[in-house]
């Protein structure tokens, strides 16, 4: 992290690259409401409220000059869903893509997951560089040819052409969820996966769309009762009987589903006690999840509530072992919050590969990370303003009260209607995609 | 501050010193308190849950907006409220209020 007498290990974000329109006139479909990076990290995937799907790749070339870390370009983009409306239950389904999932590379095709609301596709992107040429019944731009004017025959061979890239869907994973799917996970069996929505968590099998299994279903018996719902769910990176979803009352239940079918009861129970003399009209409000990731090693947990994060070790139930606040002086602004509806926002968080630096997005498009080895954070903001590659991004510092020093900006001056919801993280370099509304700007460390 | 004995002075500012170290939360639970007095005694409880629940229900009747539009032949139809989370009974959908059902004609600008 850039701080002040900054020693070896602290990195330096540049900007390189950002994505999207300049214009400040947002259309609804373009709104980027997911961000994934591929296992390689070759691969970017974005999802935006239109259902549509951009992938950029890395490109291999410039890594052996080490004057930057490859660039991402646009490798294939296709509509993923689209919107429909359910006639019997007067339900309009939004295209909006919740979530991307990449499969792990098996062949030469490149395999993801996305899922709007209701449905899940499996798509299959996969690329060509070679066409047939030499029919002998057909002309080379396609038109037939009458059988009797062939005089002589030929071997059709495959010549290069210029690379295509394909998107084709090869599952449709449909009708087995009644409220809207907030998260899907692949398990690292590799064969299965989870999709879970407000109320019930489900199993898949990859090759098999007609089936799922039920393994979590907290619909009370009558909904008048309905307290508490599934903000996200997600497998256990190396254990593939194990998976947790957390809920809006700020818990994270841990399943295992050796245990039985139907995994309702939790084999842990994260919660983190709270003061009741501390609690207020926001208090289950504010502790609601909306994001939950296992590290990479598999030992710890990351939620994400309205203003912290929380590192929680699987062996530890009773809290976390770490808790990090990404805009604490908004707690003196709640009331505003709520009342725009503001304090519902949904922000995820991220790992780096190694599991020591978490990241997450805050408003007016700054992001915040948090090294938890030297306990340094940093606030950094995606802008335009910045966008010289090479160029060390300067930190930025929100005053919460009081004098306001040069350069800071006052809480009140913030721009709410700037959020980082969406953040990905290169799985082995340092490399960050930061989604503002839509825009997706890449960061880099600087390399020397 | 007039002429007051020093007990009741430094109980004043004690009560003082307390009020600050309440909450930020507490301060601005009474700030929504004092502008929406009816609000649920069940903070982020059915209500609020079964509202999530709900989202993108809406309703049309075919039959209703035919006769309305034959009734009202050459004029306007009545627009949908500015709220649109609760779209029943009363008023008559037009077609702008009909689902889009199309998806997006245009590329993605981040692949522009």
């Amino acid at each position: 992290m850039a701080g002040a007498g900054g020693g070896g290990n602290d990195i330096q974000w540049c900007f390189s690259q950002v994505k999207g329109a300049v214009d400040d006139d947002v259309a609804e479909a373009d709104i980027i409401s997911t961000v994934e990076f591929n296992h390689s990290g070759e691969l970017l995937a974005t999802g935006d409220k239109g259902g549509r799907v951009v992938i950029f790749q890395q490109e291999q070339e410039n890594k052996i000059q080490s004057l930057s870390r490859g660039e991402y370009n646009v490798y294939s983009t296709f509509q993923s869903h689209e919107p429909e409306f359910d006639y019997l239950k007067s339900l309009e389904i939004e295209e909006k893509i919740n979530k991307i999932r990449w499969l792990p590379q098996k062949n030469a095709a490149q395999f993801l997951l996305s899922t709007n609301d209701k449905t899940i596709k499996l798509w299959k992107i996969s690329e060509r560089d070679k066409r047939p040429e030499g029919y002998n019944l057909k002309e080379e731009d396609g038109r037939y040819r009458d059988p009797s004017t062939v005089t002589t025959l030929r071997v059709p061979v495959f010549r290069p052409m210029d690379l295509m890239v394909e998107a084709s869907p090869r599952r449709i994973f449909a009708n087995a969820h009644t409220y809207h799917i907030n998260s899907i996970s692949i398990n690292s069996d590799y064969e299965t996966y989870l999709s879970a929505d407000d109320l019930r968590i489900n199993l898949w099998h990859l090759e098999i769309t007609d089936r799922s299994f039920n393994i979590v279903d907290i619909k009370p018996a009558n909904m008048e009762e309905l307290t508490e719902v599934i903000t996200a769910a997600e497998f256990h990176p190396n254990s593939c009987n194990t998976f947790v979803y957390s809920s809006s009352k700020g818990t994270i239940r841990l399943c295992d589903m050796r245990a039985s079918a139907l995994c309702d009861r939790h084999s842990k129970l994260f919660e983190e006690p709270e003061d009741p003399s501390n609690r207020s009209f926001f208090s289950e409000i504010i502790s609601s999840i909306s994001d939950v990731k296992f590290s990479h090693s598999g030992r710890y947990m990351m939620t994400r509530d309205y203003l912290s994060v929380k590192i929680w070790d699987l062996n530890m139930e009773n809290r976390p072992v770490e808790t990090y606040q990404v805009h604490e002086y908004l707690r003196s602004k709640l009331c505003s919050l709520y009342e725009n509806d503001c304090i519902f926002d949904k922000f995820e968080c991220c790992w780096n590969g190694s599991d020591s630096v978490v990241m997450t997005g805050s408003y007016n498009n700054f992001f915040r990370m948090f090294d938890r080895n030297t306990k340094r954070d940093i606030t950094l903001e995606a802008s335009r303003e910045n966008n010289k590659p090479r160029t060390v991004l300067k930190p930025r510092k929100v005053c919460a009260s009081g004098k306001r020093k040069k350069d800071e900006i006052s809480v009140d001056s913030l721009d709410f209607n700037k959020k980082i919801l969406h953040t990905a993280w290169h799985p082995k370099e340092n490399i960050i995609a930061v989604a503002t509304t839509n825009n997706l700007y890449i960061f880099q460390d600087k390399v020397n | 501050m007039s002429a007051e004995s020093p007990e009741s002075a430094s109980a004043e500012e004690q009560k003082e010193m307390e009020d600050k170290v309440i909450s930020p939360e507490k301060v601005e639970e009474a700030k929504l308190k004092a502008r929406y007095p009816h609000l649920g005694q069940k903070p982020g409880g059915s209500d609020f849950l079964r509202k999530r629940l709900q989202k993108g229900q809406k309703y049309f009747d075919s039959g209703d907006y035919n006769m309305a539009k034959a009734k009202m032949k050459n004029k306007q139809l009545p627009t949908a409220a500015p709220d649109k989370t609760e779209v029943t009974g009363d008023h008559i959908p037009t077609p702008q209020d009909l689902p889009q059902r199309k998806p997006s004609l245009v590329a993605s600008k981040l692949a522009g």
